[in-house]
């Protein structure tokens, strides 16, 4: 069954001979109010085959993307498909020319089903131009299978976790007929079965003939899947080539402008005494009987799969849900969390994972952004002081390499992974005590994952205590002074930073026997 | 933000002030100064309305209540004035805005605890105020003779050329500018308008957010209620009816999202004004009540649309609707 807007025809398989683009684009420009995003880039992709995009937070991929699916139109520039130089001038003019993208922030509904948010505007029609319910969801449930997504159709995207919704936002974006599949950070949001899962789906899509644009800042993954590259920096494209002649290195050296080491900050080892600690935290769905202590000072690293509670743990000690079982001490003491807001006055803050929903607030200005739970700090008789709010702010974003073009600038005019940071300032600048930082560096260039990890080092080193819950190894292993594993909602491992592996913590994680 | 409310600002007072050297051009007068401060004086009402339903909509919530509870405490302080002329007009204020409180906790804690959509609460309580009216009142008027003397001269005293009225509202205005820029409380109405989860996250209670709002909101249309029977120097049931809509549409038109989250007390007042200066000008241009209000309608789409077309370049917006529409 084909789906109903197949309005193009496929593009032909994987010729290896035929190396003439399917798609170029010519000196794109694109400006915002004061920005630059893009200034006259050139880029070209070949069917069958992956061409990352690598470039720092900012450097205008996410802005391309935009131009390359209808949703901006260029100031100057062409695209030029099939050797005919063509406008996009909506959204439906790229799709109909077979041009399909996962965006960084995934626009779904959480009202509509799986089936309705994959299929939404091209929902296929019985006879009668009803929508063909059935087919709908059996559609549905292939595409899903496809990319090895285990969701019901029926269900609302509401009950289901980001990185669930983010497959959905795939399996939309495989709905359309392309020949031209744009992902923007596809695996930011994926756990490692998941990106395994991906990977296997691109080099399907691959051998299908399709051409692929991939945006990464994983280099890992950039080599394990790209065929080309493109380099952005500031809006300019500094670089183009392909992957088998380059090395990460120089990718990075390209992409940032100089050498960047990819060393972990090091560690004063200077930890004190415990200051959390978790009995029997439990919830009748989602996690069982966690136990564990945090230390002054201490880093704890939260290793598991997606899916392995971790975040609705870390959001029932942030008082956002309510736990059924279990206590809390702070300092020794028993201390009672039944909202965000104790959980700050006690200390502990929580940077959500979901920072798009969950984190920023795109119409507010930056610095009003970062002072926005430290209002009390900086005001006097009730009122706001403007310098030292600008300050505060000020403080924070430089700290984390936040680029923008002024602080008064509005978040939603930052890119994907500057958002990041200004939330991740903001819990920074409220002093806590104890900070959770649900996979911190997710979407974060190179240079700036440096930056962030150096921080949070200076900051552990004077006595704050961190827990990082993060699915990437490296960061684990790099930062942790200790590690915790769940599985399935519950504890399964807790071990030193001393002897772990890589191995270990993926079996760990996985459940697999250790053998021996 | 800042930028483009101020441009924003800037364009709305632009259109003010092109609109009224239209009008002298044919009617020389309209600009004078004498005839200025009347129309500022003749909007005060609308503007401190709107101000109080501005924050309301930075929570993304609105207030459809606020003519009733002006016209409910009206009723209540003309009537406490008919029977004991003796009370002094600042206790009067006073009941009358906490009164109007009284009403808008009323409508907050419905929003709040009971979790309700604001426009369902306040389409129940515009009605159910309204009818209190009647039912205190018997659905007889409060006339001038009934009032004191005291009651009806305070907001039309004038100082320095401008009535009491006037200066009441730029009180409120400059009042308004701290307490929205520069107060936690006001930094929360746009959080919890801008991205309601992520102000939970933040530790920002929505639910009592909204509630202040409301409060807030209330209070303003308690004093407007004192402002509005003692300026006409009349009080019965239908009192400023359907006055609510005049105010959500000076909040649209100073570009206050609907949406929640962004707006400005500039943007309020300059709506307001806006809306204040047609309905002062059609009638000296002897244009008919019918044509009043189809223009006053025809301004409003106008704005709307306009703040629509400057949403628009803003391109998350872009974004929102493509992918809706793809
Ligand atoms: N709607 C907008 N209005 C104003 N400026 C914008 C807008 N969208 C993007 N920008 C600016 O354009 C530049 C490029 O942003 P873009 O989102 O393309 O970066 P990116 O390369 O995708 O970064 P990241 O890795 O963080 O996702 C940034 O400086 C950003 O602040
Ligand atoms: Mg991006």
């Amino acid at each position: 069954m084909t789906l109903d807007n197949t309005k193009q025809p496929i593009a032909a398989r994987g010729d290896t001979a035929d190396l003439a683009p399917v798609l170029t684009l010519r000196g794109i420009t694109k400006t915002f109010p004061g920005v630059r995003a893009l200034g006259g880039v050139d880029l070209a992709l070949y069917s069958g085959q992956v061409t990352a995009l690598v470039g720092e937070n900012g450097a205008g991929k996410s802005t391309l993307v935009k131009v390359l699916t209808g949703i901006y139109r260029p100031d100057a520039g062409d695209i030029v498909i099939d050797d005919t130089p063509t406008q996009f001038q909506t959204a439906t003019d790229a799709s109909d020319a077979g041009v399909t993208a996962i965006h960084q922030e995934t626009v779904l509904f959480d009202d509509l089903t799986v089936a309705e948010n994959i299929f939404l505007g091209h929902a296929p029609r019985t006879r009668w131009g009803l929508i063909d319910w059935g087919t709908m969801r059996t559609q549905a449930t292939e595409i899903l299978t496809r990319i090895g997504a285990n969701l019901d159709p029926d269900a609302t995207l509401r009950e289901l976790g980001i990185a669930n919704k983010h497959l959905v936002a795939i399996a939309r974006a495989l709905s359309v007929q392309a020949r031209v599949v744009v992902m923007d950070e596809p695996t930011a949001a994926l756990s490692r079965a998941e990106i395994e899962e991906l990977y296997e789906l691109v080099d399907r899509l691959k051998s299908e003939g399709k051409a692929i644009l991939f945006i990464s800042h994983k280099f890992d993954e950039i080599f394990r899947i790209a065929d080309r590259y493109t380099v952005f920096r500031d809006g300019e494209m500094v670089g183009a080539g392909m992957i088998a002649d380059i090395t990460e290195n120089k990718l990075v050296e390209m992409m940032v402008g100089r050498p960047v080491g990819q060393v972990f900050p090091t560690r004063s080892t200077n930890i004190g005494d415990e200051i959390l600690r978790v009995v029997g935290y439990s919830h009748p769905t989602e996690f069982a009987d966690i136990n564990f202590g945090l230390r002054r000072g201490e880093i704890l690293g939260f290793y598991g799969l997606v899916g392995a509670g971790r975040s609705e743990f870390m959001q029932a000690l942030f008082g956002v849900t309510k736990p059924s079982k279990g206590a809390i001490k702070i300092d020794g003491k028993i201390a009672i969390i039944r909202s965000p807001n104790e959980a700050i006055e006690q200390g502990i803050v929580y940077v959500p994972e979901d920072r798009g929903k969950q984190g920023a607030i795109i119409d507010l200005p930056i610095f009003q952004n970062v002072t926005l739970p430290s209002l009390g700090r900086i005001s006097g008789n009730g009122f706001l002081k403007m310098a030292e709010e600008f300050s505060l702010a000020r403080k924070y974003t430089e700290r984390l390499d936040l680029r923008a073009a002024a602080l008064d600038q509005n978040v939603g005019n930052l890119s994907g992974g500057n958002q990041q940071k200004v939330v991740i300032a903001k819990w920074l600048a409220t002093l806590p005590k104890v900070i959770i930082l649900d996979e911190p560096t997710k979407g974060i260039d190179v240079g700036s994952k440096a930056a962030v990890h150096e921080f949070m080092a200076e900051l552990a080193n004077e006595g704050l205590s961190v827990i990082m819950v993060s699915s990437e190894i490296p960061e684990i292993l790099g930062m942790s002074d200790r590690v915790i594993v769940m599985r399935e909602g519950r504890i399964v491992d807790e071990c030193d930073r001393k002897g772990l592996t890589p191995e270990k913590l993926v079996r760990a994680a996985a459940g697999y026997e250790e053998s021996a | 933000m800042l930028k483009r409310l101020k441009s924003r600002e800037t364009i709305l007072l632009g259109a003010i002030i092109a609109l009224i050297a239209l009008v002298e051009t044919r009617f020389s007068g309209f600009a004078a100064p004498g005839n200025l401060a009347s129309i500022f004086n003749d909007t005060s009402i609308l503007m401190i309305l709107a101000l109080g339903q501005m924050t309301v909509i930075l929570t993304k919530c609105i207030d459809l209540s606020v003519a009733s509870n002006l016209a409910l405490t009206g009723m209540v302080v003309a009537t406490i004035n008919a029977a004991m002329p003796g009370m002094p007009v600042t206790v009067l204020i006073l009941i009358a805005i906490a009164l109007g409180m009284l009403m808008g906790a009323f409508n907050g804690v419905l929003v709040w605890l009971l979790d309700l959509p604001s426009i369902v609460v306040t389409l129940g309580t515009m009605t159910i105020y309204r009818g209190v009216i009647f039912l205190i009142s018997d659905g007889a008027w409060i006339n001038a003779h009934e009032m004191s003397d005291g009651f009806k001269a305070l907001p039309r005293h004038v100082i320095l050329g401008l009535p009491v009225l006037g200066w009441i509202a730029i009180l409120v205005i400059t009042l308004f500018v701290p307490l929205i820029m520069r107060t936690p409380m006001g930094r929360a109405f746009y959080a919890v308008g801008g991205n309601p989860h992520a102000a939970v996250y933040t530790g920002i209670n929505v639910g009592r957010t909204r509630f202040n709002s409301f409060v807030l909101s209330g209070g303003l249309a308690g004093l407007c209620g004192y402002l509005w029977v003692s300026r006409y120097a009349v009080a019965y049931t239908d009192v400023a009816g359907g006055f609510e809509l005049d105010v959500v549409a000076a909040c649209v038109i100073g570009g206050i999202s609907i949406a929640g989250g962004i707006g400005s007390v500039g943007g309020a007042v300059l709506g307001a004004l806006f809306l204040g200066v047609i309905k002062n000008a059609l009638p000296v241009a002897g244009i008919s009540p019918f044509w009043q209000l189809a223009i006053s309608g025809a301004a409003i789409i106008i704005a709307v649309a306009f703040n629509a077309q400057s949403e628009r370049t803003k391109g998350r917006v872009i974004l929102k609707s493509a992918e809706a529409t793809s």
